[in-house]
């Protein structure tokens, strides 16, 4: 038998050959088993391939239950999946099998997807090239000798490597949308409560979203129909109606108010990254959208605000990891406070260390005030400024990243540095609005380059009919690269 | 608190289960899990902090409390930091000067943590069982002047607790825990002194004696020219002393901040109304009305109204026999009290139903029963559970109301002793009371001593007149 190549059609079309028994899902499974086995040795997105249970799910699966049934996905590693290894990349989980199943994946289940694994991640989605993973770095299918981006760069890398249709991400100040952006393919951020976060290890809880990526907007727009909606487990999900995302699909984007935020558009923007974000500025005037500039003077403030709130609820939600009841527990302590210490600091790595150690100092007594309440503060004000921005436009318009894909190890040794590259895509986090990435053209040496969209709270609607106008007119998207197998 | 589950997950909060087996991902604090509020806990608090007359907040927040213990799964306890649901309340006391407020500082709502046993084959083990349990923390002012207040004052807590169905509050099951404060000032001083926090005390027996170990310690520690500073200080029940466990520069960094995972509940009107319409009536206001209603003393209102039982008795059995409450409070209060303290029982495990206490004081209105059998007739009915009036009718023990029933004893009784007749003649009375004690001998003590007197005069006319 020849193996089915994923690449050749998008979820769509799979449903209607899986629909019309044109192709069988243990088929599509082993397609995405065998271009695991043959790339993932280079790229290394997976930590966990689910071969066995794939295989056998695809046997019984109802392929008339949703438009994602039998088709295969890959899981990012944070997300808890009953028996499944969920490690969040970290040697303090390596050996946590969750007893429960997170709300999106119960969602995936009752839809018929299938996973076929879990992917790679910076350790605790603490990072920005997945370089921060306990368990080695997954590389870019773009250009091996560069980082997918991170947190959630496993999951981009696989939809990029063509291991898998899409793959869901979490993404806590970037980590859906800047690993899309440097792998060329589609990721979402959604409004913060659209989709349920239980059974997501948590990062930052007023932060964290989980949500798809994929290889076109269109797509997007199809997962996140099957993963959105209140959740009676998840208090801060939000009750409000999930429209098919499909459904506005139109193409058309005329009239539609499109600003642009001046702030991202100049100083530390790669000149590459710019002139193709300009491009697709040219293209929504063409497909007949109004542009317009818009100021966020708040949003200079963005990074250090998120530098303070993500590490204090970082510092509380990690703290959990002691050796007590599951995970790592170093073998050589005689005192229970012993036990802690050195549990955490064999099984923490270097990055979740120097978070948490941030966020403890700035909840501390006495300076509290100071850096986190004053932080509260600030992130209302930026909430004001976007909602001021709303009233002129209905989507705004910025590079999802300051420049293409980085080398490995170019930015480990300063960790601001790092930091530095989720200034566009950290406001969206903390205003809670939803926000897409789409490839937006490539630089001279072939790397993708990401565009962000962001739009109001709870309307992915209008995000998803922008983004799909754009790719349908700019045709970058959908574009997977050469991989030796 | 009484919640059928835990405060953020379903899980069972009922007692004594095995180690362990009321556990779930969220209580047990897995990596994912988010918890869910259980409006029960809140509707709860909210009518504990409406029994203490607190202010409400209108809009509940919930905070963690971050620190490292193999007892707290989360290494945080969701609790409520600086908005609780209800502050500036009081409950009032009755001490030998009166009535006295105590103020209530704040109520809040927090989860509680599990219980660690120490020392198993070497190892510590842990029971989370617990973990997650709602909890309320009640804080009052230092308006307490003595080891006594701290008992009335934990009485009166306890029992509006009870009242009201939120808490059982079971010292023994952990369902009423305390931590008492204590501190000496000079005579006249207004300013407080250094406290002490005496954590560990497991009865209100033995926070009295903890607090007057603690009261005489730090007197004698300030006599002897010693500076005392704030601390945690640990009761020891068996040997009757209390150690420091920690000052307060020792004390933990807890950096409470908001919990991201819950959402504001606002507390509505409707929510505060139905807390109110929950609310039933509560000691003070019962004692109120039992004075007012019933006619009953100070004492036997307070007596009554110690405990939801009893009170609840009383009013069912006092409904079941309206003409005299303070008849039916004394049963209540006298020998049904005894036998339940005996057996160990709360009124309403009582084998007689408040309808059948109460018809002991009716037979005894009626006439058809003395009170020396009445109190036969209690021991018989409390043994057998069944109806005192039925008991009194089947063996016959209804009181002889009947004169007739009695003159032709009494005529037997006078023909046979003529020594005491005649003694009667010659004015002994005391000859009288032989007579009559042969009578309620003959009817084994049925007769009703007016009438007994009543046939033997006629009888002795009759002898006379013959």
């Amino acid at each position: 038998m020849t193996s089915i190549d994923l690449g050749e059609r998008d979820l769509f079309g799979w449903h209607e050959a899986l629909a019309k028994g044109d192709v069988h899902p243990a088929e599509l499974v082993q397609a995405s088993l065998d271009r695991i086995a043959a790339v993932d040795e280079q790229v290394h997105a997976f930590l966990t391939v689910t071969r066995k249970e794939a295989l056998q799910e695809a046997e019984q699966v109802d392929v008339t239950l949703s438009p994602l049934a039998g088709i295969p996905a890959a899981i990012k590693d944070n997300i808890c999946t009953q028996n499944v290894p969920t490690t969040c990349a970290s040697r303090m989980l390596h050996n946590f099998r969750p007893p429960y199943d997170a709300t999106v994946i119960q969602r995936l289940r009752t839809a018929g997807a299938i996973a076929v694994g879990k992917t790679n991640m910076d350790e605790f989605a603490m990072g920005s090239s997945t370089e921060h993973s306990a368990f080695g770095v997954t590389r870019n299918p773009w250009d091996l000798g560069r980082v997918p981006g991170g947190s959630s760069g496993g999951s981009a890398a696989a939809v990029a490597a063509g291991e898998v249709p899409y793959a869901l991400g979490s993404d806590t100040g970037g980590s859906i949308r800047q690993p899309a952006a440097y792998c060329g393919v589609v990721g979402l951020k959604p409004t913060y409560g659209r989709v349920s976060r239980y059974g997501l290890v948590a990062f930052a809880s007023s932060l964290d979203q989980i949500g798809p990526i994929t290889r076109t907007v269109a797509e997007s727009a199809l997962v996140m129909n099957a993963i959105s909606g209140v959740d009676l487990h998840d208090s801060t999900s939000a009750p409000v109606e999930v429209p098919d995302f499909t459904a506005t699909l139109t193409g058309e984007v005329r009239g539609l108010r499109i600003g642009i935020i001046s702030e991202y558009m100049g100083e530390g923007i790669d000149p590459s990254v710019r002139q193709a974000v300009q491009q697709a500025i040219q293209t929504f005037e063409r497909l007949g959208a109004e542009i317009v500039e818009v100021h966020l003077p708040t949003t200079k403030h963005a990074l250090a605000v998120y530098y303070l709130i993500a590490p204090a609820e970082a510092s509380s939600n990690l703290a959990r990891y002691d050796g007590v009841r599951y995970g790592y527990r170093t073998p050589q302590a005689k005192s229970v406070v012993e036990m802690y210490k050195q549990t955490r600091d064999e099984g923490f790595g270097t990055e979740v260390k120097r978070r948490i150690l941030l966020g403890t100092y700035v909840l501390s007594a006495g300076y509290y005030d100071a850096y986190y309440k004053r932080a509260l503060q600030v992130r209302a004000l930026m909430k004001q400024d976007f909602d001021r921005a709303f009233e002129h436009c209905d989507v705004l318009l910025s590079p999802t990243t300051p420049t293409p894909a980085f080398a490995f190890g170019e930015k480990t040794a300063d960790p601001v540095t790092m930091y530095l590259n989720d200034l566009c895509t950290i406001p969206a986090n903390l205003v809670g609005i939803p926000a897409l990435s789409v490839p937006c053209g490539f630089t001279p040496e072939g790397l993708p380059i990401g565009l962000q969209l962001m739009a109001k709270a709870f309307d992915e609607a209008t995000l998803f009919r922008a983004g799909d106008a754009y790719e349908r007119a700019a045709g970058f998207t959908g574009r997977l690269p050469e991989l030796a197998a | 608190m009484m919640t059928e589950t835990k405060l953020f997950c379903s899980c069972s909060t009922a007692f004594g289960a095995p180690p362990n087996t009321h556990v779930c991902p969220v209580c047990l604090g897995l990596p994912g899990v988010l918890p869910v509020l259980n409006r029960r806990a809140v509707e709860l608090a909210l009518m504990a902090a409406l029994a203490l007359h607190c202010e409400i907040t209108p809009q509940e927040r919930f905070d963690r409390k971050n620190y490292f213990y193999p007892d707290l799964p989360k290494a945080y306890q969701i609790t409520q930091w600086d908005l609780p649901i209800g502050k500036n309340g009081y409950l009032e006391i009755t001490t030998d000067e009166g009535i006295k407020r105590i103020g209530i500082t704040r109520i809040h709502i927090e989860e509680d943590a599990g219980k660690l046993n120490h020392g198993v084959g070497g190892y510590s083990l842990v029971d989370y069982n617990r973990v997650g349990v709602p909890l309320i923390e009640i804080v009052s002012e230092p308006d307490l002047r003595s080891p006594r207040e701290a008992q009335l004052y934990l009485e009166k807590l306890r029992s509006i607790m009870v009242y009201a169905g939120i808490s059982d509050a079971r010292m023994e099951e952990g369902s009423l825990r305390c931590d008492a404060n204590i501190s000496l000032r000079p005579l006249g001083s207004s300013v407080l002194g250094k406290r002490a926090e005496i954590k560990n005390v497991n009865s209100f027996r033995g926070v009295v004696r903890a607090l007057e170990y603690e009261q005489q310690r730090q007197a004698e520690a300030l006599q002897n020219g010693e500076v005392l500073h704030q601390e945690t200080r640990r009761w020891d029940e068996d040997r009757g002393m209390t150690f420091s466990m920690r000052s307060k520069e020792e004390a933990n960094d807890y950096r409470y901040f908001p919990e991201p995972d819950l959402v504001q509940l606002v507390i509505e009107d409707a929510m505060i109304a139905a807390a109110h319409a929950a609310l039933p009536e509560l000691p003070d206001a019962k004692q109120k009305r039992y004075i007012e209603t019933f006619g009953l003393s100070a004492y036997d209102a307070s007596v009554l109204t110690a405990s939801k039982q009893t009170a609840a008795y009383f009013e069912a059995a006092v409904a079941a026999f309206p003409k005299d409450p303070k008849a039916v409070a004394n049963w209540v209060m006298g020998d049904f009290s005894r036998k339940l303290n005996e057996a160990g029982l709360t009124a309403d495990q009582a084998p007689l139903t408040p309808e059948q206490l109460a018809e002991i004081p009716a037979l005894i209105d009626e006439g058809t029963l003395s009170s020396k059998m009445a109190k036969e007739l209690f021991e018989k009915a409390w043994a057998k559970g069944a109806s005192p009036r039925r008991i009194a009718q089947e063996e016959g023990m209804t009181q002889i109301t009947d004169l007739s029933q009695l003159i032709d004893l009494a005529r037997r009784v006078v023909a046979g002793n003529p020594k005491a007749v005649a003694d009667v003649r010659a004015g002994k009375q005391k000859a009288m009371g032989a007579l009559v004690g042969q009578m309620m001998k003959e009817t084994k003590g049925r007769a009703n001593p007016t009438l007994v007197h009543e046939a033997l005069q006629q009888a002795i006319e009759e002898q006379t007149e013959g």
